[in-house]
């Protein structure tokens, strides 16, 4: 992975000493918070219902087996005692206290993390596949890429200021499971005409009130012209975007607003001035950074292995986790494994800081001292070995890690709702353990395939209820705390945003409603094969009306 | 009037904004800085003078209409109506990198101690700071970073290509 240089390394330590000036500033009073809150959402702090909430920066969601322990160590000392995995791919503390914040970041600091425009209307943190490297349907590894637009996108002076905030998702695979249609920019790396690797650049995609999918504004770009032409995107974006309405702020409405046409000659004509900058890249640019990101010496392997196979024949609950949780590797005799924080008995995306340390131990010893987050909010051990599964499964059963629920109904992604969030209006969290404990039977599960339910506390859909195949927005009606459903949508190579389907359940009924609509899928699938969205797409939505609504 | 800084030091404001010729029958005499509109509207009238000019863009305006004019100008000024909001940020680089503008570039509005370095690296020089705004903090905001990664005003190159690399 990347390592810092000196200069990150004081460009961190700089950071950190301002921002503990503002906060005493802010301690002794000399500072409103009014005033303190443009300082504090700089570094990722945020005033939510009950207290300051930290989100600390994943570039691209690689972690290091010692950040891991850090962050344990943050949650232990600072927090209590967990920390919760975001659909960005970044880590969040709920409970930290304002005078610690500054020792937080120093503690972040040493092991070269940051808060850095994790909130604000900045370029947040960019996000990728989380199988970056090691996916088997890779055209390259998009990392180097994000580690050259986290430098280019840090502390931009012409774009800290922008009219809303900014989210990049770079994907270097043919399946996306980074989702970048629904981000302000995507970027998906392919073979061009030419014979190189560039980009395919998507501009307009977001969540929110006003769900879209990104535009393909650029069928190829030469990967050297990456930088220059995110600048230009950046720049006729912080100059047109609108600020006279903090709904209609983001890039999505500007292309919609302007025109997919006229918005392309607009970035291509700004580009066409740029191009050849000196933020243009240059092949050694490009092969410097990869370098930080060569393939790891794996070992020359069998692609079999003897426990491993035995076990899967003897023990149907390891072969369970076997069939959901692994996944191929590009390298044989290797495997990748999804981490599931999705357990009846945890929060989506909750992980304790006991647990974090006893996952950078196994990162340690079984998959090249890296763990990787993911946007549905799980883990990943991206190298282990065939040999090694078997116990790695033991140990990741008694961290209640090993659900055999990946992209399954009951890996379910959810904002943290009414429970924490200022924003919300209804609360998330417990309507996800409700679905959870309602389907927690594998037969079930399994025999639904693959499939998401995602759940948002609020319009904002920070639990990307839009892009799910069943969605569920929470929503407040006259002081009642209601759920509306969604149907339809993927963050997938095939993104759609869902259908409302009808009035609203009440917190009571929403649980059942979901189980009607599974019933409605079983009973009108062509075959155990015919995914739901497949179903969903085919069928569209009378039969799940029909059911709900009678 | 507010603190004012210009190249890292604090200065005097020398510079007197003027509305226009609609509402006043003769040009003031000093130095005077007028809208883009009235600049273009009364350019020979105001190229009459002989003391020096400015023009205030504000954040709809393209630099651009600037561009012949850009030689016979001592400053510009950019307006922040509110610290959130970015636009001249844009117009600082373009000013500097893409037309070469070597005057004056102050900014003007909701000036603020943590914007300082980012305008500075945008080719902005000149600050009348917001109100409150205290001269002695303000100006340390210059120097509490250090390290840039991408090119702007201030730099060519990314952090990448710099030193020969």
């Amino acid at each position: 992975m990347y390592q810092y240089s000196e200069q990150d390394h004081q460009l961190l330590l700089e950071r950190v000493e301002q921002f503990r000036g503002q906060v005493q500033r802010r301690l002794k009073g000399q500072l409103s918070e009014d005033e303190f809150k443009h300082q504090r959402l700089r570094n990722g702090l945020y005033l939510q219902l009950h207290a300051y909430m930290l989100r600390v920066a994943i570039p691209y969601g690689l972690l290091s087996a010692e950040q891991m322990r850090t962050l344990a160590h943050i949650a232990r000392k600072y927090d209590k005692g967990y920390g919760h995995f975001s659909t960005r791919q970044n880590i969040q503390y709920n409970w930290p206290k304002l005078e610690d914040v500054p020792n937080i970041l120093d503690d972040l600091a040493a092991v070269e993390m940051h808060a850095i425009q994790t909130s604000g209307n900045c370029i947040r943190n960019t996000t990728s596949d989380p199988l970056a490297g090691v996916a088997r349907d890779e055209v390259e590894d998009p990392r180097p890429y994000c580690e050259l637009i986290r430098q280019w996108s840090t502390f931009h002076p012409e774009f800290n200021f922008l009219p809303r905030k900014f989210k990049i998702a770079v994907t270097g695979a043919v399946g996306d499971r980074a989702a970048v249609a629904v981000h302000d920019i995507g970027l998906k790396l392919i073979q061009g005409p030419d014979g190189e690797n560039g980009f395919e650049v998507y501009v307009g995609g977001g969540l929110g009130r006003t769900p879209m999918i990104g535009k393909l504004i650029r069928k190829y770009l030469p990967k050297e012209d990456m930088l220059t032409y995110l600048e230009a995107i950046l720049r006729v974006y912080n100059q047109l975007g609108r600020r006279d309405n903090l709904y209609k702020a983001r890039i999505k409405i500007l292309v919609h607003e302007t025109g997919e046409e006229k918005f392309r000659k607009l970035i291509e004509a700004e580009w066409q001035q740029i191009k050849a900058t000196g933020l243009y890249l240059r092949e050694q640019d490009i092969e410097r950074i990869k370098g930080f990101f060569k393939d790891p010496d794996y070992q020359e392997l069998p692609d079999t292995d003897a426990d491993f196979e035995n076990l899967l024949l003897s023990d149907p609950e390891f072969g369970r986790w076997a069939d959901k949780n692994i996944d191929q590797h590009k390298q044989s005799g290797y495997r990748i494994v999804y981490l599931s924080l999705k357990s009846v008995n945890q929060p989506p995306g909750d992980v304790t800081a006991d647990q974090m340390d006893a996952i950078a131990d196994l990162a340690d010893k079984y998959s090249l001292g890296q763990i990787r987050t993911t946007h549905r909010q799980n883990l990943v051990l991206s190298d282990v070995q065939l040999k090694d599964l078997v116990p790695l499964w033991q140990e990741l059963k008694a961290l209640d890690l090993a659900t055999p629920n990946y992209n399954h109904l009951t890996d379910i992604i959810s904002c943290p709702g009414l429970d924490f969030c200022a924003l919300a209006t209804a609360r998330s969290i417990p309507i996800s353990q409700a679905i959870t404990e309602r389907f927690d039977n594998y037969d079930f599960i399994n025999d639904l395939g693959d499939l998401s339910i995602n759940i948002s506390g609020c319009i904002n859909a920070c639990g990307h209820h839009h892009v799910a195949n069943i969605g569920i927005l929470g929503v407040n009606k006259k002081g009642e705390e209601v759920y509306q459903l969604t149907l339809g949508g993927s963050a997938r190579e095939d993104a759609s945003i869902g259908k409302i389907i009808g009035p609203a359940f009440g917190a009571d009924q929403i649980v059942d409603a979901i189980g009607d609509v599974l019933g409605v899928y079983l009973e009108n699938r062509e075959d155990p094969e015919e995914t739901f969205l497949t179903a969903y797409r085919r069928l569209g939505q009378a039969p799940f009306k029909e059911k709900l609504y009678g | 009037m507010g603190n004012y800084i210009k190249d890292r030091k604090p200065d005097t404001d020398e510079w007197m904004p003027f509305s226009g010729l609609e509402d006043s029958d003769t040009l003031p005499a000093g130095d005077i800085y007028v809208p883009l509109e009235e600049w273009l509207k009364n350019r020979e009238a105001l190229l009459t003078r002989n003391s020096r000019l400015g023009v205030l863009l504000n954040n709809t305006d393209d630099p651009a209409a600037l561009v012949p004019d850009l030689d016979r100008l001592d400053l510009v000024v950019l307006e922040f109506p509110k610290m959130a909001d970015g636009r001249a940020f844009s117009q600082a680089r373009l000013l500097r990198e893409r037309y070469g503008f070597t005057g004056d570039i102050r900014a003007t509005g909701d000036v603020l101690h943590d914007q300082l370095f980012y305008m500075q690296r945008c080719g902005i020089n000149a600050f009348e700071l917001g109100e409150g705004e205290d001269l002695t903090s303000s100006l340390k905001a210059f120097d509490e970073m250090t390290i840039t990664y991408q090119p702007a005003a201030d730099e060519e190159f990314p952090i990448w290509r710099r030193d020969g690399k």
